[in-house]
This record gives structure tokens, sequence and C-alpha cells, in this order.
């Protein structure tokens, strides 16, 4: 049994699909030299069987935007003195901007890279996303969040 | 209105847009001298990072029938785009100079890019394997003359429906006309991209079957669109070679198709039509060559929103 204290300001990602946990870590890029976060991995849930979880101290402020897409079911609640203060809702966006990556080779953003990588939502339940730029269809469900950009990418 | 509008792919103009398009380019058509002013001062910038002989000639000699005047490049390396310059960087140049652009770009969305980036209208002359829709115009002027409209056919598009560029936009241009069906005539590995299938005729509940045999499919088509097999779109080589001669219209097919079946090809061809067809009346490939010249100059008019000045 692995325990990790309760947080006193922050917020808790939970209910992430068991795997998914250090993606949605990498896109959110906390600086772990500051910030005293905790992943816990394939974590048994009465709910799901197996998940992962974000603990995130003295941090509240970030941007969700990409949870949705990366993992549409996951719980996000804010921790004000130990309790949860409220709880975010995660919606699957309709329109992302520098957030999932083209792959396809003959897309332009391939080559300009001052454009912005925009994508519409064209099927909730496939999280499927076409790009404005050439209309390659990308399915965000299963193992295709490799085209989730690094969010560090867009903030240097 | 067309006046300071871009064209990156047919749904940027409404049907009625398109009508008014193609009522300008018939009246060109009758009597193209009368319009030979009517883009006196203004200046088209062609950017074709991509070969082009038809849509580039189209558009150029299009312009200078109508008075104007034309810059540009017909390729990369004559240019700063061959020091690295981005495309945003060259359009707001070219901005500063011209009153249109027209662009090619082997890259699918460049136009896009492009437009983003200026208030002056930018023109997609295709890009990569993704649309084309001043060749869109092309081919639905030619059938609206020859057909006397868009409703009620059945459409058979040959060959290489992955990488087609003109297929993607023809089709989605059609699928806005009423009780159209669509023949996708292609081998597995060139079938249409899932956005044009899901998004387009899926989306707007639009007959089509996708077959791989030319013979069976011909007799029901009011309209065959054949394409290359385009070798520049491919990565590997030994797939292009064992796919380019799959499908080749000859005298003996056109036997098989209707009496006033239309043939038409965006060009241009290698051996997908044998010069045997040429002749034949149904062969109209050379005629929408033509067609292309006058829907570019009616275009030109429309978005400089030129009246029609005559000499």
């Amino acid at each position: 049994m692995v325990v990790i204290d309760s947080i006193k300001t922050g917020i808790v990602i939970d209910h992430i699909t068991a795997g998914l946990g250090m993606k949605i870590l990498e896109y959110l890029d906390i600086d772990t030299t500051k910030n005293t976060v905790a992943l816990i991995m394939n974590a048994v849930s009465n709910k799901y069987g197996r998940k992962d979880v974000v603990k995130i101290e003295n941090v509240v402020d970030i941007d969700l935007a990409a949870l949705g897409i990366i993992d549409p079911k996951v719980t996000v609640n804010v921790i004000e003195d130990h309790i949860i203060k409220r709880k975010i809702q995660i919606t699957v966006p309709e329109k992302v901007v520098n957030i999932i990556k083209c792959n396809n080779p003959r897309c332009v953003t391939s080559v300009e890279t001052g454009a912005p990588q925009i994508f519409h939502l064209i099927d909730k339940d496939n999280r499927e996303y076409r790009c404005d730029y050439c209309d390659e269809i990308i399915s965000m469900k299963g193992g295709y969040s490799n085209e989730i950009i690094h969010k560090q990418w867009f903030d240097r | 209105m067309l006046k300071g509008k871009s064209l990156l792919e047919p749904m940027d103009f409404t049907t009625e847009e398109m009508e008014e398009l193609f009522l300008l380019a018939d009246k060109i058509i009758e009597d193209p001298e009368q319009y030979g002013k009517s883009c006196e001062g203004k200046l088209l910038a062609t950017l074709f990072y991509e070969p082009s002989t038809r849509t580039r000639f189209s558009f150029e000699a299009a312009m200078l029938r109508l008075g104007g005047k034309v810059i540009g490049f017909s390729e990369p390396n004559s240019s700063s785009v061959a020091k690295g310059e981005s495309i945003a960087d060259t359009i707001r140049t070219v901005a500063c100079y011209a009153d249109l652009a027209v662009m090619r770009h082997p890259k699918e969305g460049a136009p896009k890019v492009a437009a983003g980036c200026t208030d002056m209208p930018v023109v997609n002359a295709g890009d990569g394997g993704h649309q084309h829709p001043t060749q869109t115009l092309t081919d639905l002027l030619t059938i609206r003359r020859e057909k006397g409209g868009f409703d009620n056919l059945t459409i058979g598009l040959c060959g290489d429906l992955k990488f087609g560029r003109t297929v993607h936009s023809l089709i989605k241009a059609l699928s806005r006309y009423q009780n159209i069906s669509f023949v996708l005539i292609s081998p597995e590995e060139l079938r249409i991209p899932e956005y044009v299938r899901k998004e387009i005729l899926i989306k707007n509940n639009i007959p089509f079957q996708e077959v791989k045999n030319m013979k069976e499919a011909l007799p029901s088509l009011d309209v065959l669109y054949m394409t290359r097999v385009q070798r520049e779109r491919f990565f590997n080589e030994d797939d292009y070679l064992r796919l380019k001669d799959r499908y080749i219209l000859d005298t003996a097919k056109m036997k098989l198709a209707k009496e006033n079946m239309m043939v038409l090809h965006p060009l241009p061809r290698v051996n997908e039509i044998s010069a045997e067809v040429d002749s034949d009346p149904r062969a109209l490939y050379f005629k929408q060559a033509k067609y292309g010249m006058f829907v570019r100059m009616a275009l030109i008019m429309g978005l400089l929103g030129v009246e029609e000045r005559r000499n």
C-alpha cells in the first residue's frame, strides 16, 4: 500500500485511465523544482478497476483544456485547506489551438512553423479532430494521444 | 458578393456565388474581347511553388485577356523561398505590390496560411493532394454547359482518388446539388481520404459506391472523371509503378458507356486515356481546359470586384 499525503492547496486529477497519467503530467509541464507533484500509477479504482492519479501542490491555475482530449473521464478537484472547494467539469473541446500536432507529412504545418496548429472536433464519441489546413482526421482515443503537443513548445 | 474573398476550397463560395461566376463565364465565352479592359491597372501575382502548365498559363492568360498584368514565379528556387522565407512573409510582401495572388504549393493548407496573413484575396491553385477549387470551377462550368445543370447526375471518378486534389474538390462542390450519386473507381490503396468519405459523403447522405472495376461501372455513368496516378505524390516509387497503369480508358471501354456520357480529365494525362479516345465526341477534356481560362477570367473579375468594363 502506497500512502501519499493529502495536499493543503492544489489540484487532484483523479480517475485518469491507467497509463495516461504521465501523458497528462507531461502536457501540464508543471515545474517540479518548485512544486510538489505526485503521480500515482495503476492504483486500484472501485469505478474503473485501475486508474492513475495526479496531485499537484500549490498550483490551481493551470490550463486544463487538453485534459478532455487526452482523457475526458478524468475528474479535477481544486483543494483549499485540505478540502475540495470545487470540481472542474472536463469537456471535449470543439476547437483546439496548439494542442494537437498534425501527423500528415504533407500538411503545411510540417514546414510553416509559425502557423498555429488548429483542429476542430468532428466526432465527440471517438474524439476525432480534423486539421484546419489539410483536413487530416486524428482520433485521440486509445493510444493515439502521441499527437498531443508538449505544452512547453509553445511557452518558450 | 465575391469582392475581396479568397478561394481556398470550393465551399468558400455558395452555390449562388458559383452560379454568378458561371453566368459571367458564359458571357465571356460569347464575346471574350468585350472584356479586354476589365482589369486594366490590376496586378495578379502567381506564386507557383510546384510545376504547372495549365493552371498557371490559364491564370496568366485570363489576367492578360482582361487587360491586367502578371508578376510571379514558376518555381520556388527563383525567389526568396529558396532562402528559407516563410509562406507568411512571402505573402505579406507580395500583398504590398499585387491586387490578387494565386498560389500552388506542395504542402496541404499552404494557401490557407497565406490567406490568414493578408487582406488581399488568395486563390488556391492546388495544394498538395488536398484541394484544387479553380479546377472544380472548370469542371463544373463544363458539366453545366454540356449537361445543362448538376442535378440528377451519376458521376464516376476514376484513378487516384486519394491524392487527386481535383477529385476531392469536385466531390465537395457537387455534394450541394440535388440527387447526385458517385461511383468511385480506384484500387484499394488510392481510395478517397477519410475526411471526404465521412465529412462530405456520409454526413450529407450522398449515395456512393467504391468499386475497383471500371468496366462494370461505365454503363451507369453520366460523367466519367479520369485522373492520373501522380508520381509526385508517392513517397515510394514501387507503389507508383504498381498502380500507375491500373485504369486505361480506350475505345473498347467507351462502347460500354452511355451515348451522352462526358469524359473529363483535369490534365495532364499520361496514358490513362488512350489517344484514340480523343476523337470521340464524348471526350471533352480539351474543351474543359479552354473553359478553365474563361471561368478564371470570371473569378478574377469577381474577386477584384471590377465592373464589366467593355472595350
